[in-house]
């Protein structure tokens, strides 16, 4: 059966029928004809953004803490630009994303026509694919191809550009569509049954196991399963920036984050170990430090859905391409047939561990000028909002310290910048979140140099009902960068000032800010405080909440890692380095 | 250093030949050579690059490769299992005295004279690259006034046809 329709009704047809909800969006020229019938939709919510970059990250937020597809639309040119950022972040963290842009009319594409862009061309090298529409009736294949290829494998961004004549001509349209258009798609789900069998072997056989766990797992939705044969195997586990949530955090065979501001336990334990279960992880560089001295004397199964991860960074013992959720399920039935009779014995390992947890836990410090611990702020947001919250960061002192002292035991409930480091992703990123799980408590954990970026979105936030509670962690400066100049540059403070402090000429002022954008705005400036504004950010719910946290510039992020040295030079503190057993 | 023969057969798409390249610029693997063409599939095209690596392995490049949706498929073409052919045309200086020397390399090259006027001729020349650079240093002397040379393209021997398993 076939319909006559446009291409723009196309577009929205297409989308209903992919089961999209909600869209985050800014109108422009191109993309006018598919903005008429959006608004007669009953299927989508159409959000209007302030920024098409708060879109974009609106859209990943929907899509991280759903698991869904995130949707943004915006126009040619410079529109489409502005979501460039948004898709590189989704890139990196491989989030499914789907931007759809307009485009100049197709006789006119190459003529450097008023807002035009090639914006498929810009986004080559930071989407999952593309695609560039010239013909209505190609729509609802390329459609359908971008909902698979964002969904599927490892997720990521596709855009689809659509010039604006294939917007207004019509064609008769069906569903599902015939044609195929990505003949050469073929992602790998199911594991080598061989590479499980030794994988599983190799276990058994290790002496100094370790999961170390990325994003992979939260976005295959295997946390269950992790969490089955991290109780088969007793092996330590350490959730990587990305796989915060993966595993519980109140387990007790969870080591914490690795990496630069990982904890000493977990660092150490894939230093130390003599095996590496790898499990939708990619050795970023924030992991690994010098990778030729990471983990030097560790065998390593590394299994991922992208075949192109494993042996990029580090050599894969047992390489098993799959998807995580299949992938360990297997791995765990197979680990039961083989553990029974085997030697397996880790108790050595957990002793030492045990002894690292001990002595090293995280932890933080007042400060010496009377102003609150940033770290303070967060760890009371966390356990007052508790486990079942959502918590968006910025990018930051303030991102680590959430990935730090938040506790977390759900997936998708710890949403982040983590391979791009976008400044400006938590509003936004919160905003979409909450839209996608609008029963949750949600909560933007924000620096102030981040928030200016996004907080526009505030408007958007307030204007649709969507009240998410924004945390600024407000030392007046770019609080990493500076720690960075304390430590790197003998304190020479270049450029990280921002003045928004109550000590400075706080400019802006946030609470001024919040309140012009409709949200009730705090501030809080002394510990006793604290807990009383996360309550009432909590009980209020008919508009956003803005709470200016103002805190210590001098407090900085330990544990910490230099960039680029060994994993052994670990600092738990400033000048500090952890006291090693004798063995070293 | 090592120098490998890449066959990719990708979609007839726009802008394929745009991913191919920026991949290999974005990951920061070297092309000597690329050369694009129509093949025996209707809708499918057939990149032959030759890439030289700097210790990264060639897994990483045809994996990185494969995630191109648009690409279907890669083989790298080993040296004894496959034909490899440079196309190569050359203008060359020539006078009275010199053109029957030139004539004579063109011979002993096995390549065809394409144009000849009172001071210059028009060589064309096919082979592997080894024999394209030889006939170059043969010609030099005389003087080349302007060169221009295809990628290498390349086809395994046998029976073998690399679009048989791709198309169902």
């Amino acid at each position: 059966m076939t319909e006559t329709l446009t291409g723009a009704q196309a577009i929205i047809r297409s989308l209903e029928l992919l089961g999209i909800d909600t869209v985050f969006g800014l109108p422009g020229g191109a993309i006018l004809p598919t903005y008429d019938p959006l608004m007669d939709s009953k299927k989508i919510r159409h959000i209007l953004v302030r920024h098409e970059q708060g879109a974009g990250h609106a859209a990943e937020g929907y899509a991280a803490a759903s698991g869904k597809l995130g949707v943004c639309i915006a126009t040619s040119g410079p529109g489409a630009t502005n979501l460039v950022t948004a898709i590189a972040d989704a890139q990196m963290d491989s989030v499914p994303l789907l931007a759809i842009t307009g485009q100049v009319n197709s006789y006119a594409i190459g003529t450097d026509a008023f807002q035009e862009a090639d914006i498929v061309g810009i986004t080559m090298p930071i989407t999952k694919h593309s695609f560039l529409v010239t013909k209505a009736s190609d729509i609802p294949a390329v459609m359908y191809s971008a909902y698979q290829i964002a969904t599927t494998g490892r997720p990521g961004p596709v855009l689809v550009d659509v010039a604006k004549d294939a917007q207004n001509a019509k064609f008769e349209f069906s569903w599902p569509p015939e044609q195929d258009l990505t003949p050469g798609y073929k992602p790998v789900n199911d594991p080598h049954g061989k590479q499980i069998q030794a994988a599983a072997e190799m276990i058994l056989q290790s002496k100094k196991p370790i999961l170390y766990v990325g994003g992979g797992v939260i976005r295959a939705g295997a946390n269950k399963e992790l969490l089955e044969l991290a109780n088969l195997i007793k092996a330590p586990v350490t959730t990587t920036l990305m796989a915060r949530g993966a595993f519980p955090d109140s387990h007790p065979q969870h080591l914490g984050m690795p990496g630069m501001h990982g904890t000493v336990p977990a660092v150490t334990g894939l230093q130390k170990a003599d095996l590496l279960i790898t499990l939708g992880a990619r050795f970023d560089d924030r992991v690994t430090g010098d990778v030729k001295t990471f983990a030097k004397g560790a065998k390593v199964i590394h299994a991922d859905i992208d075949p192109a991860e494993i042996g990029k960074i580090r050599h894969a013992d047992v390489p098993i391409v799959g998807d995580a959720k299949i992938v360990i399920s297997l791995l765990t039935e197979e680990l039961r047939k083989q553990i029974k009779g085997s030697s397996y014995d880790i108790s050595e390992w957990w002793k030492y561990l045990d002894g690292l947890k001990e002595r090293y836990p995280l932890g933080y410090t007042d400060l010496d000028d009377g102003k609150i611990a940033p770290q303070y702020v967060i760890e009371r947001i966390g356990q007052i909002s508790g486990p079942d919250a959502i918590y968006a960061a910025g990018v930051g002192q303030h991102q680590m310290w959430s990935a730090q002292f938040i506790k977390y035991e759900n997936p998708n409930t710890w949403l982040n910048s983590g391979g791009a480091g976008t400044m400006g992703y938590s509003v936004p990123a919160a905003m979409g979140a909450k839209v996608a799980m609008p029963e949750k408590l949600v909560w933007a954990i924000d620096g102030d140099g981040c928030f200016q970026m996004t907080n526009q979105e505030l408007a958007t936030c307030t204007i649709n009902q969507i009240p998410i509670k924004v945390a600024i962690i407000n030392n007046s400066s770019l609080g990493m960068v500076r720690q960075w100049q304390t430590l790197f540059y003998n304190s020479r403070y270049s450029n990280t000032d921002l003045h928004t402090g109550t000590d400075s000429v706080m400019v802006p002022d946030f609470v001024k800010l919040a309140e012009a954008y409709g949200c009730l705005a705090i501030r809080v400036e002394k510990e006793e405080d604290v807990d009383k504004a996360i309550k009432l950010a909590i009980e209020t719910n008919d508009r956003p909440v803005v709470i200016d946290f103002i805190v210590g510039k001098d407090a900085m992020v330990w544990p910490m890692v230099p960039a680029g040295v060994s994993n052994d030079a670990v600092q738990y503190a400033r000048d500090a380095a952890p006291i090693w057993d004798g063995e070293e | 250093m090592s120098q490998h023969v890449l066959s990719l057969l990708v979609e007839d798409k726009p802008g394929i030949l745009t991913r191919v390249a920026a991949l290999f610029a974005r990951r920061g693997f070297n092309i000597e050579s690329l050369a694009v063409g129509t093949t025996e599939v209707d809708g499918v095209s057939r990149i032959t690059a030759v890439v030289t690596l700097d210790g990264q392995p060639l897994e990483q490049v045809t994996k990185q490769l494969n995630k191109l949706v648009n690409v279907l498929k890669i083989v790298e073409l080993e040296p004894d299992a496959s034909v490899a052919r440079d196309h190569m045309l050359v203008k060359v200086k020539t006078d009275a005295a010199t053109r029957s020397q030139v004539l004579e390399a063109v011979t002993l090259f096995r390549a065809r004279v394409v144009d000849v006027v009172s001071d210059a001729v028009v060589i064309e020349v096919t082979g592997d690259s080894a024999k394209c650079q030889a006939f170059i240093k043969v010609l030099e002397p005389f003087g080349i006034k302007e060169l221009v040379q295809s990628g290498a393209i390349a086809i395994s021997r046998g029976s073998k046809s690399m679009s048989e398993k791709i198309l169902k």
